[in-house]
């Protein structure tokens, strides 16, 4: 049997996911449409969009379906940028150095149109440097894009305090939160009232399926869409809603709050007991000689990014999937390429130690006797990596 | 006689999933849910080989390489792709880009947009059958066009239009030409290899497959270039960024390799029940079909019926799931702008009813419609001014009408 | 769209359909709306000789909420003067009916026809 530590890359559906996408998968269900079949999906896609809403803090009306994180990452960047148009006096835009790709590369396409690109620096432990940030923003600033938690690290950062300052210079703020949903409290209100006004989700990173995400925003922001026509999603998001994975997601997040609650009532917190799982593996980390990065700033309870010096990563990643322990090298969506991970670099990480680096992130359905075995293969194969090396040397 | 009712007949807005389809998909829901990025474990493999072997199935039905297809979330991205995508690339070449007045709004919607940016559009007026003629579309090429968009198989009235003359003409004056089949695949033959397209939309909920996913496919010799719209983690060689969606993938996949099976027996089957459904309806009085009759896929009636309102008529044939104008178009009371550009009149494009044809209709459904239509049809014109004032032989249109 | 049930009850059993004799100078006819818009409305009254409204027809090109605004206005119409008649408003009638917003121009247009047909009964009688 594989054990499944790739839950920052996708999750398994959910079956009771499937069961309520089902019905939808099937039919013919235009929500554009007029006739009964039309208005059958039409109230499914408006009750998943409550689902969603009350799952993240949110009004209905302020959630966007998007085809995934990715697309919600570009509606809001260059949906805020298009509505700006960049001036002589306005024309920076600030990211962090951390950024997923679906940012940073969407962020680094604008320069091309004229903006200036200030990408603000973090500390070793991956939190953004306040002093950078807050001379960033002595330049006049016509948005920023701060993820709330790392899909590699998995460290949290201060949007608060960051959107607060925003806030006092009336800029409009964006976060990627696609990786803290179902992994920590998410209240866009209280985050919207702090300043933050635009929020990206993705339900497959929650036990819902792949192509689905949200754009969570407040709905004064002036965004112009990435994809026009046909008039969908307030004309905000052209093309024929995709009913089915809408009301999947609607499901998953649903079962969010289901779960939380049944684990309550029970007693046993299953948020405790994967952060129980990764006190073993990160103490069974640190017993082999491995380096945790981010280890000293909040992190969610499920990621463990390490490496041990002197090993290599693939190798160590290639090695781990023989014996059946799909864990990541870096992050999904840039594991096409061999260079270190950007994230790591700009936490100030020796280039060499990055490249071994493996990511481990737990979910729902990993159990402790996984994560034992897992030590157990580590071990393993450390020693015979070492041996190999020795004899290669 | 007993069919279900409401009887589906409006599969140009969208199909059912085959069974086949979802059979093929559940698995990667469930089992095999890895994420094709992953190239760490093989939960990542198996859903790259399964998003691979969908690519070659799509390619297969329109014969062309399958590293020309790149995957979007539907025909909606793709048409936002191939012409904001072309147009921003190629805009150093000149400004000037021409579509036709009745493509889908996918097309239209990124061409405005594109006016917006500051290029020129030239929207060709179809002639009354729906159809562009090769003089027409010749005459509005300037020497700064760089981008033409034409769909092959219209939404609403079904018609074909001559991509492969269009096409050899934008060769000659070196326009890249953009093709929305969105509702051609599995309805006519498509030969990229011969056809002179660089850029094609297609949609998988158009064919039986699932909603959320689509194609495009871009040409490599000669090399179509694009400017992507979604950047991220540089997915589909950097065209399109975002984690694909494997089931969806999977199941457009089977969706075309079945519809490239069964093609050719289902459209015949399909043309018997249009034929016996216009046979049935084209005595009743002051009726007029829409649209070429002949160059146009099987699947496809759209039907005028004169001195009746639309919304009235969609109400009263509520037993039928019908279109009047596109779906997508159908929140607002405007006219369709696609019977408007045949020159039709405001009456007469707002009375037209959309029947689309498809896998599961079945002869007594098309019995069942034709006696529908023929009684609620008798019954609305009972109760319309319009239709007494014909029958006393009034000339409407000359009638002085208050504004309001 | 969702229609009440009041509207699907009218838009089923239209009340009143038909005309009356136009050249009849106890009938006024208002004919309001335009084909282009999607709705023409005709409502016909017949007046007796105490300008009690004891007949009203209708014929309606147009939506459900079109046709079941000028059934109901056939409705309220019997048995009223000329002067009630006018003081129907088209918010009774949207009221009545629940209509939604975008459906509220058939209200107004039913109440149009009603001030079309007496100006039509006023001017034939006048003259
Ligand atoms: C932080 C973050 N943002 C955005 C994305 C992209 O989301 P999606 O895979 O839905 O396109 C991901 C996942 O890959 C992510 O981890
Ligand atoms: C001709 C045409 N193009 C594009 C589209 C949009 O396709 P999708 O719904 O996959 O975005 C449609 C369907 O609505 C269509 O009929």
């Amino acid at each position: 049997m594989a054990a499944y530590f790739d839950h920052n890359a996708t999750t398994p559906l959910d079956p009771r996911v499937l069961q309520a996408m089902l019905p939808y998968m099937q039919q013919a269900t235009n929500a554009s449409s007029r006739h009964s079949f039309g208005r059958h999906a039409r109230q499914a896609v408006e009750s998943a969009r409550e689902q969603v809403a009350l799952a993240v803090g949110a009004h209905p009306t302020q959630v966007l379906f998007t085809s995934g994180g990715t697309e919600a990452d570009n509606l809001a960047i260059q949906g805020l940028a298009a509505a700006l148009k960049p001036s002589p006096a306005l024309n920076q835009i600030v990211v962090s150095a951390v950024e997923h790709p679906a940012v940073m590369k969407t962020a680094q396409m604008l320069r091309r149109q004229g903006w200036q690109l200030r990408v603000a620096a973090v500390d070793a432990n991956g939190l953004l440097d306040m002093d950078d940030f807050r001379i960033a923003l002595q330049t006049p600033t016509a948005l920023i894009s701060v993820m709330l938690a790392n899909n590699e690290t998995g460290v949290i950062q201060d949007v608060a305090t960051l959107a607060g300052l925003a806030k006092s210079q009336k800029i409009p703020f964006h976060t990627d939160a696609v990786q803290c949903l179902g992994k920590m409290a998410l209240d866009f209100a209280s985050l919207n009232a702090g300043g933050v006004q635009a929020m990206s989700l993705s339900a497959h990173k929650i036990g819902g399926p792949q192509g689905m995400g949200a754009l969570v925003f407040d709905k004064r922001l002036d965004i112009r869409p990435l994809q026009y026509g046909g008039g969908q999603e307030k004309g905000l998001r052209g093309g024929s809603e995709n009913v089915a994975a809408i009301v999947g997601f609607g499901a998953a997040c649903e079962l969010l709050g289901l779960d939380k609650q049944g684990s309550a009532n029970t007693g046993s917190d299953s948020a405790e007991n994967i952060n129980e799982l990764r006190v073993t593996l990160e103490a069974g980390i640190h017993a082999l000689g491995g380096v945790i990065f981010g280890e000293h700033g909040p992190r969610l309870n499920n990621t463990s990014f390490f490496a041990f010096p002197e090993v290599d990563g693939e190798t160590l990643v290639m090695a781990l999937d023989r014996a059946n322990f799909a864990v990541a090298s870096g992050s999904a969506c840039s594991s096409d390429s061999t260079d270190p991970s950007p994230v790591l670099l700009a936490m100030g990480v020796d280039a060499k130690l990055a490249q071994g680096a493996v990511r481990v992130s737990l979910g729902k359905g990993n159990s402790m006797q996984e994560v034992l075995e897992f030590l157990q293969v580590l071990q393993g194969q450390l020693v015979r990596m070492k041996q190999f090396m020795a004899m290669a040397a | 006689m007993t069919v279900k009712t409401p009887i589906y007949l409006d599969y140009s807005a969208t199909t059912p999933v085959d069974k086949r389809v979802a059979e093929v998909m559940i698995p990667y829901l469930t089992e095999m849910y890895g994420n094709p990025a992953s190239r760490s474990h093989s939960f990542g493999w198996e859903a790259d080989d399964a998003v691979e072997n969908a690519r070659e199935q799509v390619a297969a039905l329109v014969n062309c390489d399958p590293k020309e297809i790149v995957w979007t979330s539907g025909a909606t991205e793709s048409d936002n792709l191939a012409i904001k995508g072309a147009a921003n690339f190629y805009s150093g070449k000149g400004k000037h880009i021409i579509t036709v007045q009745t493509e889908h709004k996918a097309v239209m919607d990124p061409f405005r947009e594109l006016e917006r940016q500051g290029f020129e559009a030239t929207y060709l007026e179809p002639e009354t059958n729906g159809l562009v003629t090769l003089e027409k579309f010749k005459a509005a090429i300037r020497p700064d066009t760089i981008l033409a968009s034409v769909m092959l198989v219209n939404n609403e009235i079904g018609v074909i239009q001559d991509i492969s003359g269009i096409g050899a003409i934008c060769r000659e004056h070196g326009i890249i030409f953009h093709v929305d089949a969105a509702q051609a695949t599995g309805k006519v033959e498509i030969d990229l290899e011969k056809l002179p397209v660089d850029l094609m939309s297609f949609s998988a909920h158009k064919t039986y497959g699932p909603k959320g996913i689509g194609a495009l496919y871009v040409r490599r010799k000669p090399r179509v270039r694009l400017e992507a719209q979604m950047h991220g983690g540089g997915h589909e060689r950097g065209m399109r960024s975002g984690t694909l969606a494997t089931h969806q993938i999977v199941g457009m996949g089977e969706a075309f390799r079945i519809a490239k099976e069964e093609m050719e027996l289902e459209n015949a089957r399909i043309r018997r029940l249009r034929d016996r459904l216009l046979a049935g309806l084209k005595d009743i009085e002051e009726v007029y079909v829409n649209g070429d009759l002949k160059q146009r896929v099987p699947h496809n009636l759209n039907i005028s019926f004169n001195y009746v309102e639309g919304e009235s008529l969609i109400m009263a044939v509520k037993d039928i799931a019908v279109s009047s104008g596109s779906a997508c178009t159908s929140a607002s009371l405007e006219p369709s702008y696609v019977l408007r550009a045949l020159g039709r009149s405001d009456e007469l494009a707002h009375s037209s009813i959309r029947f689309s044809i498809g896998r599961y209709t079945t002869e007594e459904e098309i019995d069942y419609t034709i006696a529908l239509m023929k009684s609620k049809i008798t019954k609305l014109r009972e109760l319309s001014p319009l239709w007494e004032m014909y029958k006393e032989g009034i000339d409407i249109s000359k009638v002085e009408w208050a504004a309001h | 769209m969702a229609y009440s049930d009041k509207v699907l009850d009218h838009y089923e059993n239209p009340r009143n359909v038909g005309s009356l004799d136009k050249a009849d100078t106890h009938v006024g006819t208002g004919m309001v709306g335009a084909p282009a818009c999607g709705d023409v409305m005709k409502l016909q009254i017949r007046v007796n000789d105490d300008g009690v409204i004891e007949d009203a027809k209708f014929k309606t090109y147009g939506c459900g909420s079109a046709i079941a605004s000028s059934s109901l206005v056939t409705e309220w119409l019997k048995g009223k003067s000329l002067d009630q008649a006018m003081t129907i408003k088209n918010s009774d009638i949207a009221e009545e009916l629940a209509l939604p917003p975008v459906k509220i121009h058939c209200s107004v247009l039913a109440e149009d026809a009603i001030k079309a047909a007496i100006a039509d009964l006023k001017q034939k009688q006048a003259a």
